[in-house]
């Protein structure tokens, strides 16, 4: 495979890296050190600039007003936009603007308008709820809530739970189980929105992640119309599922972005910290952390960066996005690891973004997919479905 | 609703209660002497001296605040969201403390859509 960048891939690298580096780190020194927003100010001020540059609304196809930017292109883009305080979960506190919620983009038109375009219009916001109490690495099976057809509304119940965003949201994409006989092929796809009566958020549950907190959703007897139903009844898992394969993606972009981070903090710090009359750069012990921080680092990155060519030649790379998935998600948390180690005290110490990274860094391994499932994934596809 | 109200003791607001505060990173909550919330807030990792600081900090903003409860925990901010869900649930509207939220929506616990400031 070649990596070797266009000179367009180098220009956007360099504007990236620059704008990360002079318009969103020297903001966070006055930042709470887990912020996740910026004050209404220079978000505007900074999105400006976002659209000036012509990479405002990364993620939204371009027929419908994104740039248009290739997915390797965009995870090469992601290493760089992950590297600041925030840069994991808020890769640059969300100044290039989101997509919204990838589902939408396969609804009907009366559902664009009542929902993708006010939410790329910044009008709107949803959430996306699959994960329930009985679990979420298999939802085809651990799908408990129920959609019921009344007449042409569906009735639903059930609750919901690890849910980001539900609690400030207009709406939510919720996944339901319609024929219990069908497994997977039972599930299908509603647009629910949160003033319907029934629809309840029962509570908040905090995380490791100070800032980013996920809810815990009721629905009783909530009735939605059949005109909410997002795609085809009974045909909602694979919406569900086409979403999973490719958020990885990103999702191991932003790990080998702080990861490259703490790695340069590292270096730097070992070559100007003394112990025992010299720097700990000459220390063995510290050349060979970090030399294992580059090895996970380049595992991680080419592996991600494989991942991306092959969706965007439309190969099939649901194993490459389960593999550089669970690679980031480790190696990444194994450099934070030592570049603290590196950093003694200061490691710890929340003067620096390494503990928030470390944090943050530990759910990365359960998010989207736990890595058993991963590597699930992985086994099936060498091995064989049935395994033998 | 089910969010979790800040269930600590009161205490009077006084030099002396200030000064035996943790040092810690936590949430707080400041009333006048009826006990109506005055402001909700946080000491996060860029306070001085933790709660301590944090709470003298915001006590010399109201002038009629009279007593304080807190609570020490390192998920801070997002405690700090779920109290200020959870008083807009109880009262409909946030402390004066806390009503200038700008374009920052407040979450909401419990049924129905609540009213979200600046929105």
């Amino acid at each position: 495979m070649d990596f070797e960048l266009s000179t367009e891939q180098k220009l956007i690298l360099e504007t990236v890296r620059r704008f990360v580096r002079e318009e969103i780190v020297p903001l966070e020194a006055d930042l709470d050190p887990d912020a996740s927003e910026l004050p209404p100010h220079h978000r505007e001020r900074l999105v400006a600039m976002t659209k000036e540059l012509g990479f405002y609304g990364l993620d939204i196809p371009a027929e419908y007003g994104g740039p248009g930017i290739d997915l390797t292109t965009r995870t090469l883009m992601a290493f760089e936009m992950a590297q600041h305080r925030a840069g994991l979960y808020a890769p640059c506190y969300g100044v290039f603007g989101g997509a919204g919620l990838a589902q939408l983009y396969e609804a009907d038109d009366d559902q664009k308008e009542r929902y993708l375009y006010p939410v790329l219009r910044g009008e709107k916001r949803g959430f996306f709820a699959l994960t329930e109490p009985s679990g979420g690495s298999d939802p085809a099976r651990a799908i408990r809530t129920t959609a019921v057809r009344d007449g042409d509304d569906w009735i639903l119940d059930g609750e919901k739970t690890f849910i980001s965003g539900a609690d400030k949201a207009d709406f939510g994409i919720v996944f339901a189980r319609t024929d219990p006989e069908l497994g997977r092929k039972g599930i299908t796809c509603f647009l629910v929105d949160t003033d319907m009566p029934g629809f309840r958020v029962r509570r908040i549950v905090h995380t490791l992640r100070s800032t980013h907190y996920a809810a815990e959703l009721e629905f009783n007897r909530v009735r939605v119309p059949g005109r909410n139903v997002l795609g085809e009844v009974n045909q909602g898992f694979a919406i569900a599922n086409d979403r999973l394969s490719r958020n990885r993606i990103p999702y191991a972009a932003g790990c080998v972005g702080v990861a490259l981070k703490a790695q340069e903090m590292a270096i730097a710090y070992a070559k100007t910290r003394k112990t025992f009359g010299d720097y700990l750069s000459t220390r063995q012990a510290v050349q060979w952390m970090i030399v294992d921080n580059e090895i996970d680092l380049r595992t991680a990155r080419a592996l991600t960066l494989e991942a991306a060519a092959r969706a965007d030649a439309g190969k099939p790379f649901r194993t490459e996005a389960a593999i550089c998935k669970l690679v980031a998600s480790e190696g990444a948390s194994r450099v934070v690891d030592r570049a603290m180690q590196i950093h003694g005290g200061y490691g710890m110490t929340k003067d620096l973004p390494l503990e928030r990274w470390f944090r943050e860094l530990r759910i990365r391994r359960v998010g989207e997919g736990p890595n058993e499932i991963q590597r699930l994934i992985v086994a099936r596809d060498v091995i064989g479905g049935s395994f033998h | 609703m089910t969010g979790v109200r800040l269930a600590k003791p009161w205490l009077n607001l006084d030099e002396a209660a200030i000064a035996a505060l943790p040092g810690q990173l936590g949430v707080y909550e400041i009333a006048d002497a009826n006990g109506g919330t005055l402001e909700l807030g946080f000491a996060g990792g860029r306070s001085r001296f933790g709660l301590r600081s944090a709470i003298a900090e915001a006590a010399a903003k109201h002038e009629a605040a009279a007593r304080f409860r807190y609570e020490v925990t390192m998920q801070y901010w997002s405690r700090f969201e779920e109290l200020l869900a959870v008083y807009l649930a109880d009262h409909g509207e946030l402390p004066p403390g806390n009503a200038d939220r700008g374009e920052q929506r407040v979450g909401r616990l419990g049924a129905g859509r609540i009213a979200v400031q600046g929105r």
